[in-house]
Protein backbone atom coordinates (compact mmCIF):
# COMPACT_ATOMS: atom_id res chain seq x y z
CA UNK A 1 0.00 0.00 0.00
CA UNK A 2 1.20 3.41 -0.95
CA UNK A 3 2.01 5.93 2.21
CA UNK A 4 -1.17 7.67 2.80
CA UNK A 5 -0.88 11.52 2.45
CA UNK A 6 -2.83 14.61 3.37
CA UNK A 7 -4.13 15.41 -0.53
CA UNK A 8 -5.07 11.74 -0.69
CA UNK A 9 -8.42 12.47 1.85
CA UNK A 10 -11.86 13.64 1.03
CA UNK A 11 -11.86 16.69 2.80
CA UNK A 12 -9.11 18.09 1.43
CA UNK A 13 -9.49 20.08 -1.78
CA UNK A 14 -6.45 20.16 -4.16
CA UNK A 15 -3.97 22.68 -3.56
CA UNK A 16 -1.72 23.94 -6.24
CA UNK A 17 1.59 26.32 -5.47
CA UNK A 18 1.72 29.35 -7.85
CA UNK A 19 4.52 30.49 -9.77
CA UNK A 20 5.57 34.39 -8.99
CA UNK A 21 4.23 35.22 -12.77
CA UNK A 22 1.17 33.59 -11.59
CA UNK A 23 0.67 35.14 -8.14
CA UNK A 24 1.52 38.68 -9.90
CA UNK A 25 -1.97 37.76 -12.10
CA UNK A 26 -4.30 36.77 -9.21
CA UNK A 27 -2.78 39.88 -7.48
CA UNK A 28 -3.37 42.16 -10.60
CA UNK A 29 -6.96 40.26 -11.33
CA UNK A 30 -8.21 41.20 -7.97
CA UNK A 31 -6.78 44.58 -7.37
CA UNK A 32 -5.24 44.07 -4.10
CA UNK A 33 -1.73 43.49 -2.31
CA UNK A 34 -0.59 40.14 -1.42
CA UNK A 35 -1.26 40.57 2.62
CA UNK A 36 -5.26 41.31 1.92
CA UNK A 37 -5.67 37.70 0.58
CA UNK A 38 -6.78 34.86 3.24
CA UNK A 39 -4.24 33.29 4.92
CA UNK A 40 -2.77 29.50 5.47
CA UNK A 41 0.31 28.41 7.87
CA UNK A 42 3.18 27.26 6.36
CA UNK A 43 2.66 24.22 8.99
CA UNK A 44 -0.34 23.62 7.82
CA UNK A 45 -0.78 19.77 6.52
CA UNK A 46 -1.89 20.92 3.07
CA UNK A 47 0.99 23.47 2.72
CA UNK A 48 3.63 21.38 3.75
CA UNK A 49 2.85 18.73 1.40
CA UNK A 50 3.17 21.37 -1.68
CA UNK A 51 6.43 22.32 0.16
CA UNK A 52 5.46 25.80 0.14
CA UNK A 53 7.40 28.69 1.55
CA UNK A 54 6.23 31.69 3.29
CA UNK A 55 4.85 34.35 0.99
CA UNK A 56 3.82 32.40 -1.47
CA UNK A 57 0.34 31.89 -3.13
CA UNK A 58 -1.77 28.53 -3.20
CA UNK A 59 -4.46 28.56 -5.49
CA UNK A 60 -7.27 25.63 -3.90
CA UNK A 61 -9.65 24.55 -5.89
CA UNK A 62 -12.53 23.52 -3.73
CA UNK A 63 -15.57 21.43 -4.47
CA UNK A 64 -18.49 23.81 -3.76
CA UNK A 65 -21.77 22.55 -3.14
CA UNK A 66 -23.51 25.41 -5.21
CA UNK A 67 -20.62 26.57 -7.91
CA UNK A 68 -19.20 22.22 -7.72
CA UNK A 69 -15.91 24.25 -8.10
CA UNK A 70 -14.67 27.76 -6.88
CA UNK A 71 -11.37 28.98 -6.75
CA UNK A 72 -10.09 30.28 -3.83
CA UNK A 73 -6.07 32.14 -3.11
CA UNK A 74 -4.39 31.54 0.21
CA UNK A 75 -1.37 33.24 0.88
CA UNK A 76 1.22 31.41 3.07
CA UNK A 77 2.22 33.05 6.32
CA UNK A 78 4.49 31.74 9.33
CA UNK B 1 -25.66 25.06 -39.37
CA UNK B 2 -26.54 23.09 -36.43
CA UNK B 3 -23.82 23.21 -33.70
CA UNK B 4 -22.08 19.68 -32.94
CA UNK B 5 -22.06 18.64 -29.42
CA UNK B 6 -18.18 18.50 -29.77
CA UNK B 7 -18.48 22.31 -30.46
CA UNK B 8 -21.07 23.00 -28.28
CA UNK B 9 -19.14 21.30 -25.51
CA UNK B 10 -15.79 23.67 -26.64
CA UNK B 11 -17.77 26.45 -26.67
CA UNK B 12 -19.43 26.34 -23.00
CA UNK B 13 -15.72 25.58 -21.56
CA UNK B 14 -14.95 28.85 -22.78
CA UNK B 15 -18.01 31.04 -20.60
CA UNK B 16 -17.31 32.53 -17.79
CA UNK B 17 -19.80 30.50 -15.42
CA UNK B 18 -19.76 28.52 -12.45
CA UNK B 19 -19.08 24.81 -13.23
CA UNK B 20 -22.59 23.69 -11.79
CA UNK B 21 -24.53 25.93 -14.68
CA UNK B 22 -22.36 24.77 -17.14
CA UNK B 23 -22.99 20.92 -16.49
CA UNK B 24 -26.42 21.73 -16.53
CA UNK B 25 -26.23 23.75 -19.78
CA UNK B 26 -24.08 21.15 -21.57
CA UNK B 27 -27.11 18.30 -20.00
CA UNK B 28 -29.65 20.36 -21.56
CA UNK B 29 -28.43 20.85 -24.94
CA UNK B 30 -27.43 17.60 -25.83
CA UNK B 31 -29.42 15.88 -28.37
CA UNK B 32 -30.85 19.60 -29.45
CA UNK B 33 -30.30 20.81 -33.01
CA UNK B 34 -29.07 24.38 -31.96
CA UNK B 35 -27.16 26.63 -34.04
CA UNK B 36 -24.77 29.31 -33.44
CA UNK B 37 -27.02 32.11 -33.14
CA UNK B 38 -29.41 30.30 -31.05
CA UNK B 39 -26.60 29.14 -28.80
CA UNK B 40 -25.26 32.55 -28.20
CA UNK B 41 -28.84 33.98 -27.10
CA UNK B 42 -28.98 30.97 -24.59
CA UNK B 43 -25.67 31.72 -23.30
CA UNK B 44 -26.36 35.48 -22.75
CA UNK B 45 -29.45 34.71 -21.31
CA UNK B 46 -28.01 32.27 -18.72
CA UNK B 47 -25.18 34.94 -17.84
CA UNK B 48 -27.36 37.74 -17.57
CA UNK B 49 -30.23 35.62 -15.22
CA UNK B 50 -26.69 34.59 -13.55
CA UNK B 51 -25.36 38.26 -12.66
CA UNK B 52 -28.56 39.04 -11.44
CA UNK B 53 -28.65 36.48 -8.91
CA UNK B 54 -25.44 37.50 -7.42
CA UNK B 55 -24.99 39.30 -4.16
CA UNK B 56 -24.68 42.97 -4.69
CA UNK B 57 -21.51 44.79 -3.67
CA UNK B 58 -21.91 46.29 -0.44
CA UNK B 59 -24.40 43.61 0.45
CA UNK B 60 -24.79 42.84 4.31
CA UNK B 61 -24.47 38.92 3.93
CA UNK B 62 -22.81 38.97 7.48
CA UNK B 63 -26.01 39.83 8.89
CA UNK B 64 -28.28 37.64 6.19
CA UNK B 65 -26.42 34.75 7.39
CA UNK B 66 -27.11 35.82 11.23
CA UNK B 67 -30.55 35.61 10.73
CA UNK B 68 -30.91 32.33 8.32
CA UNK B 69 -28.85 31.17 11.10
CA UNK B 70 -29.80 32.08 14.40
CA UNK B 71 -33.93 32.12 13.41
CA UNK B 72 -34.03 28.63 12.96
CA UNK B 73 -32.11 28.20 15.35
CA UNK B 74 -34.68 29.47 18.30
CA UNK B 75 -36.57 26.14 16.70
CA UNK B 76 -33.76 23.69 18.02
CA UNK B 77 -33.84 21.42 20.74
CA UNK B 78 -32.18 22.22 23.79
CA UNK B 79 -31.96 17.81 24.00
CA UNK B 80 -28.19 17.62 24.20
CA UNK B 81 -28.27 13.64 23.91
CA UNK B 82 -28.92 11.39 21.41
CA UNK B 83 -27.95 7.85 20.75
CA UNK B 84 -26.46 6.86 17.26
CA UNK B 85 -28.08 3.63 16.57
CA UNK B 86 -28.57 0.58 18.45
CA UNK B 87 -24.94 0.12 19.67
CA UNK B 88 -25.44 3.59 21.32
CA UNK B 89 -22.46 5.89 21.06
CA UNK B 90 -23.51 9.34 22.73
CA UNK B 91 -23.29 12.02 19.98
CA UNK B 92 -23.84 15.69 20.90
CA UNK B 93 -26.52 17.49 18.55
CA UNK B 94 -28.73 20.14 18.55
CA UNK B 95 -28.00 23.41 19.95
CA UNK B 96 -25.30 22.81 22.19
CA UNK B 97 -23.70 20.87 19.38
CA UNK B 98 -23.97 24.17 17.01
CA UNK B 99 -22.52 26.19 19.57
CA UNK B 100 -20.15 24.14 19.54
CA UNK B 101 -19.34 24.56 16.38
CA UNK B 102 -19.45 28.07 16.16
CA UNK B 103 -17.33 28.00 19.21
CA UNK B 104 -14.45 26.24 17.99
CA UNK B 105 -13.90 24.47 21.40
CA UNK B 106 -10.26 22.47 21.16
CA UNK B 107 -11.89 19.07 21.92
CA UNK B 108 -15.76 18.73 21.85
CA UNK B 109 -17.91 17.52 24.47
CA UNK B 110 -18.76 14.19 22.61
CA UNK B 111 -15.32 13.42 20.31
CA UNK B 112 -16.71 10.64 17.95
CA UNK B 113 -15.26 9.14 14.70
CA UNK B 114 -16.52 7.64 11.53
CA UNK B 115 -14.07 4.85 10.35
CA UNK B 116 -15.05 3.48 6.96
CA UNK B 117 -12.56 0.72 6.23
CA UNK B 118 -10.62 -0.45 2.83
CA UNK B 119 -12.54 -3.28 0.11
CA UNK B 120 -11.04 -5.97 1.80
CA UNK B 121 -12.09 -5.15 5.21
CA UNK B 122 -15.43 -3.75 4.76
CA UNK B 123 -17.29 -6.80 3.86
CA UNK B 124 -16.29 -8.89 6.49
CA UNK B 125 -17.59 -8.85 9.39
CA UNK B 126 -14.68 -10.59 11.38
CA UNK B 127 -12.25 -8.37 9.61
CA UNK B 128 -13.98 -5.61 10.83
CA UNK B 129 -14.39 -6.69 13.91
CA UNK B 130 -10.59 -7.40 14.29
CA UNK B 131 -9.70 -3.63 13.42
CA UNK B 132 -12.40 -2.65 15.83
CA UNK B 133 -10.33 -4.30 18.89
CA UNK B 134 -7.15 -3.40 17.51
CA UNK B 135 -8.55 0.40 17.60
CA UNK B 136 -10.35 0.41 20.97
CA UNK B 137 -8.20 1.11 24.19
CA UNK B 138 -7.97 -1.90 26.30
CA UNK B 139 -7.16 -1.66 30.24
CA UNK B 140 -7.17 -4.35 32.54
CA UNK B 141 -10.51 -4.65 32.93
CA UNK B 142 -11.23 -5.63 29.16
CA UNK B 143 -8.63 -8.53 29.49
CA UNK B 144 -9.24 -10.13 33.30
CA UNK B 145 -9.93 -8.78 36.78
CA UNK B 146 -7.84 -7.17 39.20
CA UNK B 147 -7.86 -7.59 43.16
CA UNK B 148 -5.91 -6.98 46.39
CA UNK B 149 -4.26 -9.04 48.65
CA UNK B 150 -4.02 -7.71 52.01
CA UNK B 151 -2.07 -9.98 53.80
CA UNK B 152 0.63 -9.92 51.21
CA UNK B 153 0.43 -6.37 50.10
CA UNK B 154 -0.04 -7.33 46.59
CA UNK B 155 -2.12 -6.56 43.64
CA UNK B 156 -3.21 -9.88 41.67
CA UNK B 157 -4.26 -9.63 38.32
CA UNK B 158 -6.14 -12.47 36.92
CA UNK B 159 -6.29 -12.13 32.99
CA UNK B 160 -9.03 -13.86 31.00
CA UNK B 161 -7.04 -16.13 28.08
CA UNK B 162 -10.24 -15.91 26.01
CA UNK B 163 -9.73 -12.11 25.98
CA UNK B 164 -6.47 -12.11 25.37
CA UNK B 165 -6.82 -14.20 22.63
CA UNK B 166 -9.11 -11.78 21.01
CA UNK B 167 -7.76 -8.65 21.92
CA UNK B 168 -4.34 -10.41 19.87
CA UNK B 169 -2.31 -9.72 23.14
CA UNK B 170 -0.05 -11.95 24.91
CA UNK B 171 0.24 -12.08 28.93
CA UNK B 172 3.92 -11.38 28.74
CA UNK B 173 3.29 -8.05 26.65
CA UNK B 174 0.64 -7.29 29.73
CA UNK B 175 2.90 -7.49 32.40
CA UNK B 176 5.44 -5.72 29.90
CA UNK B 177 3.32 -2.89 29.80
CA UNK B 178 2.68 -2.58 33.42
CA UNK B 179 5.86 -2.45 34.18
CA UNK B 180 7.07 0.32 31.90
CA UNK B 181 3.97 2.26 33.01
CA UNK B 182 3.97 2.12 36.32
CA UNK B 183 8.16 1.25 37.14
CA UNK B 184 7.09 -1.75 39.11
CA UNK B 185 8.15 -5.13 39.47
CA UNK B 186 5.69 -7.50 37.74
CA UNK B 187 5.60 -11.54 38.41
CA UNK B 188 3.98 -13.22 35.84
CA UNK B 189 3.08 -16.90 36.30
CA UNK B 190 0.99 -18.32 33.70
CA UNK B 191 -2.06 -16.05 33.77
CA UNK B 192 -1.69 -14.31 36.87
CA UNK B 193 0.31 -10.88 37.28
CA UNK B 194 1.46 -10.02 41.00
CA UNK B 195 2.54 -6.35 41.85
CA UNK B 196 3.34 -4.78 45.23
CA UNK B 197 3.65 -0.83 45.62
CA UNK B 198 6.60 0.59 46.28
CA UNK B 199 5.64 0.95 49.91
CA UNK B 200 3.77 -1.52 51.63
CA UNK B 201 0.73 0.69 52.57
CA UNK B 202 -2.68 0.28 52.22
CA UNK B 203 -3.12 3.41 50.37
CA UNK B 204 -0.64 2.99 48.42
CA UNK B 205 -1.69 -0.38 47.18
CA UNK B 206 -5.50 1.11 46.00
CA UNK B 207 -3.58 3.43 44.46
CA UNK B 208 -1.76 0.90 42.25
CA UNK B 209 -4.62 -0.53 41.23
CA UNK B 210 -6.42 2.84 40.26
CA UNK B 211 -3.41 3.74 38.06
CA UNK B 212 -3.50 0.03 36.75
CA UNK B 213 -6.90 0.51 35.36
CA UNK B 214 -6.06 3.95 33.45
CA UNK B 215 -3.25 2.47 31.57
CA UNK B 216 -4.16 1.79 27.84
CA UNK B 217 -2.24 -1.56 27.08
CA UNK B 218 -3.20 -1.61 23.51
CA UNK B 219 -5.12 0.30 20.78
CA UNK B 220 -4.97 4.37 20.75
CA UNK B 221 -5.07 5.93 23.78
CA UNK B 222 -8.94 7.90 24.32
CA UNK B 223 -10.60 5.46 22.05
CA UNK B 224 -13.21 4.49 24.80
CA UNK B 225 -15.49 2.07 22.44
CA UNK B 226 -15.79 0.96 18.88
CA UNK B 227 -19.07 -0.10 17.77
CA UNK B 228 -19.35 -1.65 14.59
CA UNK B 229 -22.74 -1.32 12.65
CA UNK B 230 -23.49 -2.68 8.76
CA UNK B 231 -24.62 0.25 6.43
CA UNK B 232 -25.61 -1.24 3.15
CA UNK B 233 -23.07 -3.86 2.31
CA UNK B 234 -20.55 -2.22 4.17
CA UNK B 235 -19.45 -2.28 7.78
CA UNK B 236 -18.44 1.03 9.41
CA UNK B 237 -16.57 2.22 12.76
CA UNK B 238 -18.25 3.97 15.25
CA UNK B 239 -16.13 5.21 17.82
CA UNK B 240 -16.36 6.88 21.23
CA UNK B 241 -12.99 9.41 21.12
CA UNK B 242 -11.46 10.45 18.18
CA UNK B 243 -7.85 10.05 17.28
CA UNK B 244 -7.57 10.33 13.33
CA UNK B 245 -3.49 10.88 12.93
CA UNK B 246 -2.96 7.35 14.94
CA UNK B 247 -5.90 5.46 13.22
CA UNK B 248 -5.10 6.35 9.97
CA UNK B 249 -2.32 3.91 10.47
CA UNK B 250 -4.13 0.61 11.10
CA UNK B 251 -4.48 -1.86 8.54
CA UNK B 252 -7.71 -2.05 6.67
CA UNK B 253 -8.96 1.25 7.71
CA UNK B 254 -9.30 3.62 4.93
CA UNK B 255 -7.62 6.99 5.77
CA UNK B 256 -8.97 8.76 2.83
CA UNK B 257 -12.51 8.17 4.22
CA UNK B 258 -12.21 8.82 7.88
CA UNK B 259 -14.08 11.49 9.75
CA UNK B 260 -14.48 12.91 12.95
CA UNK B 261 -16.34 15.31 14.37
CA UNK B 262 -13.59 17.48 16.24
CA UNK B 263 -12.80 19.96 13.97
CA UNK B 264 -10.04 21.37 15.50
CA UNK B 265 -8.34 17.97 15.07
CA UNK B 266 -8.72 17.84 11.13
CA UNK B 267 -7.78 21.45 11.07
CA UNK B 268 -4.08 20.28 13.07
CA UNK B 269 -3.67 16.45 10.72
CA UNK B 270 -5.59 17.83 7.45
CA UNK B 271 -4.79 21.43 6.85
CA UNK B 272 -7.43 24.21 7.31
CA UNK B 273 -9.08 23.42 4.19
CA UNK B 274 -10.04 20.36 5.39
CA UNK B 275 -11.53 22.31 8.39
CA UNK B 276 -13.57 24.64 6.75
CA UNK B 277 -14.98 21.49 5.04
CA UNK B 278 -15.60 19.80 8.51
CA UNK B 279 -17.27 23.31 9.79
CA UNK B 280 -19.16 23.27 6.58
CA UNK B 281 -20.50 19.38 6.99
CA UNK B 282 -21.27 19.36 10.83
CA UNK B 283 -22.96 21.93 11.04
CA UNK B 284 -25.00 21.24 7.99
CA UNK B 285 -25.70 18.10 9.14
CA UNK B 286 -26.44 19.27 12.81
CA UNK B 287 -29.36 21.60 10.54
CA UNK B 288 -30.57 18.79 9.14
CA UNK B 289 -31.03 16.12 11.86
CA UNK B 290 -33.31 18.66 13.77
CA UNK B 291 -35.66 18.98 10.43
CA UNK B 292 -34.10 22.49 9.55
CA UNK B 293 -32.68 23.72 6.17
CA UNK B 294 -30.44 26.54 6.20
CA UNK B 295 -28.66 27.83 2.46
CA UNK B 296 -25.36 26.31 2.89
CA UNK B 297 -24.10 29.43 1.40
CA UNK B 298 -24.87 31.04 4.84
CA UNK B 299 -23.06 28.29 6.51
CA UNK B 300 -20.11 28.97 3.36
CA UNK B 301 -19.39 32.54 4.91
CA UNK B 302 -19.69 31.61 8.63
CA UNK B 303 -16.93 28.67 8.06
CA UNK B 304 -15.01 30.93 5.44
CA UNK B 305 -14.66 33.78 8.33
CA UNK B 306 -13.56 31.32 10.57
CA UNK B 307 -10.92 30.01 9.02
CA UNK B 308 -9.55 33.16 7.10
CA UNK B 309 -6.80 33.42 8.93
CA UNK B 310 -5.07 29.90 8.67
CA UNK B 311 -6.20 28.67 11.31
CA UNK B 312 -9.96 28.24 13.44
CA UNK B 313 -11.21 30.89 15.28
CA UNK B 314 -14.23 31.25 17.01
CA UNK B 315 -17.29 33.21 16.41
CA UNK B 316 -17.36 35.35 19.70
CA UNK B 317 -14.99 37.94 21.76
CA UNK B 318 -12.01 35.51 21.42
CA UNK B 319 -12.11 35.28 17.70
CA UNK B 320 -13.93 36.73 15.01
CA UNK B 321 -16.27 39.95 16.76
CA UNK B 322 -13.37 40.66 18.84
CA UNK B 323 -10.95 41.39 16.28
CA UNK B 324 -13.42 43.97 14.83
CA UNK B 325 -11.52 47.08 14.02
CA UNK B 326 -14.34 49.62 15.77
CA UNK B 327 -14.23 50.13 19.28
CA UNK B 328 -17.99 50.45 19.42
CA UNK B 329 -18.60 47.49 17.84
CA UNK B 330 -16.77 45.53 19.60
CA UNK B 331 -18.22 47.09 22.87
CA UNK B 332 -21.55 46.52 21.88
CA UNK B 333 -20.88 42.75 21.84
CA UNK B 334 -19.35 41.80 25.28
CA UNK B 335 -17.27 43.23 28.15
CA UNK B 336 -18.35 46.53 27.54
CA UNK B 337 -16.21 48.19 29.29
CA UNK B 338 -13.26 46.89 29.13
CA UNK B 339 -12.91 47.91 25.14
CA UNK B 340 -13.94 51.59 25.86
CA UNK B 341 -11.31 51.62 28.82
CA UNK B 342 -8.83 50.19 26.87
CA UNK B 343 -9.59 52.16 23.81
CA UNK B 344 -9.50 55.60 25.95
CA UNK B 345 -6.08 54.33 27.38
CA UNK B 346 -4.63 53.82 24.01
CA UNK B 347 -6.64 56.52 22.28
CA UNK B 348 -8.25 54.72 19.48
CA UNK B 349 -9.63 56.65 16.88
CA UNK B 350 -13.34 54.95 15.90
CA UNK B 351 -14.09 55.44 11.82
CA UNK B 352 -17.75 54.64 12.30
CA UNK B 353 -17.36 52.87 8.93
CA UNK B 354 -19.52 49.71 10.10
CA UNK B 355 -22.98 48.94 10.85
CA UNK B 356 -22.69 48.83 14.75
CA UNK B 357 -20.90 52.17 15.68
CA UNK B 358 -23.33 53.79 13.15
CA UNK B 359 -26.32 52.91 15.23
CA UNK B 360 -24.86 53.54 18.67
CA UNK B 361 -24.12 57.13 17.55
CA UNK B 362 -27.34 57.38 15.16
CA UNK B 363 -26.20 58.03 11.98
CA UNK B 364 -27.50 56.26 9.03
CA UNK B 365 -25.81 53.00 8.07
CA UNK B 366 -23.28 52.78 5.07
CA UNK B 367 -25.35 49.80 3.55
CA UNK B 368 -28.31 50.25 0.83
CA UNK B 369 -29.41 53.58 0.79
CA UNK B 370 -27.44 54.60 3.43
CA UNK B 371 -24.91 54.10 1.23
CA UNK B 372 -25.61 56.85 -1.69
CA UNK B 373 -24.02 59.70 -0.90
CA UNK B 374 -25.63 62.79 -3.47
CA UNK B 375 -23.92 65.73 -4.35
CA UNK B 376 -25.13 68.64 -5.48
CA UNK B 377 -24.70 69.43 -9.33
CA UNK B 378 -23.58 73.00 -9.14
CA UNK B 379 -24.54 74.75 -12.50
Amino acid sequence: MTKFTVKDHDMVPEHVLLTPEESAAVLAEFGIEAPQLPKIHVTDPAAKEIEAKVGDIIKIMRKSPTAKQSIFYRLVID
Amino acid sequence: MRLSEKEISEKLESVNLPLSIKEALRAGLQGQQVTEVQFNEIISTVESDYEHSRVEPCEAVGVVAAQSIGEPGTQMTMRTFHYAGVAEINVTLGLPRLIEIVDARKIPSTPTMTIRLNQDYAHDRDLAREVAWAIESSSILHLGSIATDLAEMNVLIELNPGALEQRKITATEVADKLKEETGLAVALKENLLVMAPEEPSYRELLQLVEKIKRISLKGVEGIKRVVIRKEGDEYILYTEGSSIKKVMQFDGVDPAKIKTNSINEIGEVLGIEAARNAIINEATDTLREQGLSVDVRHIMLVADIMTVDGEVKQIGRHGVSGEKASVLARAAFEVTVNHILDAAIRGDVDDLKGVTENVIVGQPIQLGTGDVKLVANKR
